[in-house]
């Protein structure tokens, strides 16, 4: 099967923390930041396991506020 | 495998809709407004419809959805939003006019003008959000608002034999003769959201094929509302709202 590595870029202005994201990936890449916020107080969404994202765009389908822009490549 | 060689323009799979614009949207962290929003802007731009396309916006929690989607809008008193779109239409029949309401505008005040133009086969596509609740008030019971459910002006849940019960009105709507398309969906998960765009994109080329009234009904969550966190908001939805409000279509013609 082949495989596929993917990258999530997010726009952390925009990022409300809502978390829908982070319980939509099927393979636990994505998490709030623990400690950081952005200008609006909200705890931003980043990668956690940069190395585990397969591309399938689950959490910019679901995100209520457009600040995902994922990437997807295949390999081997 | 680097990221500088996975983020290229040739390797993008999903990004923020064109048509979206960058203004930050009110909506409480988690809102289905968002998802709904987005969907309809992607749509509109792969039906190549921005010169064309007329949205009226409600009153209720979307009632600046004009400033996050760049096409024409109208905004329309509360309710009134099917009259509106109906003028509209009339006066300019080559455009995609659709309305984007809630449940308090659509099956409260609205009642009889959402009815009304249905009935008479308007050809206009209606975005329905259904959440049970008055989101941009506080929280008050809606028409809509589910058996027992807790609300502000409900607060030892909604009693039907004094308030009345749950309103199922896109089921009224589609025994109408003008509608041709009534269906229910919802944006809680990946899967959802893309049968929500393909339903989207069939309401609008309805609206311009002529064929009567498009009515997509999205079963949404407020979790501000609800006072739930938006991940169990999404499971509460599935549990709850399901089971009165039933995904799928009441009529595909």
């Amino acid at each position: 099967m082949a495989k596929f590595k993917g990258y999530v870029e997010v726009d952390t202005d925009r990022c409300k923390g809502c978390d829908l994201c982070v319980v939509a990936c099927p393979t636990d890449v994505l998490e709030l930041e623990p400690r950081e916020v952005n200008d609006r107080g909200y705890h931003y969404v980043y990668m956690k396991n940069e190395d585990d994202c397969i591309g399938c765009a689950n959490c910019g389908y679901v995100c209520p506020d457009g600040c995902l822009t994922i990437y997807k490549v295949k390999v081997g | 495998m680097d990221k500088n060689q996975i983020i290229r323009p040739e390797n993008l799979v999903h990004a923020k809709p064109e048509l979206m614009n960058n203004n930050h949207m009110h909506y409480c962290p988690g809102c289905s407004h968002g998802v709904v929003h987005k969907l309809v802007a992607e749509v509109i731009k792969e039906l190549g419809l921005q010169e064309k396309t007329i949205g009226i916006a409600p009153v209720g929690c979307a009632v600046f959805a004009y400033n996050y989607i760049d096409i024409d809008w109208q905004e329309a008193a509360h309710g009134r939003a099917p009259a509106l779109a109906t003028a509209v239409k009339r006066l300019l029949p080559d455009k995609m006019v659709f309305t984007y309401q809630g449940d308090g505008d659509l099956a409260a005040i609205g009642t009889a003008e959402t009815i009304h133009a249905a009935n008479r086969g308007e050809d206009i596509a209606i975005i329905f959000i259904n959440n049970g609740i008055y989101g941009m008030t506080g929280g008050q019971m809606a028409p809509t608002t589910l058996k027992n459910m807790k609300t502000s002006t409900s607060p030892e849940g909604r009693n039907t034999q004094t308030m009345g019960n749950p309103l199922k009105i896109l089921d009224l709507l589609a025994l109408l003769d003008g509608v041709c398309l009534a269906t229910r969906v919802s944006v809680h998960s990946a899967a959802a959201v893309k049968k929500t765009k393909r339903m989207i994109r069939l309401a609008f080329e309805n609206s311009l094929a002529g064929k009567g009234t498009s009515i997509v009904e999205v079963v949404s969550t407020c979790n501000a509302g609800w006072k739930m966190t938006p991940a169990a908001a999404n499971d509460w939805m599935v549990e709850n709202m399901f089971p009165v409000y039933p995904i799928g279509d009441l009529k595909n013609i």
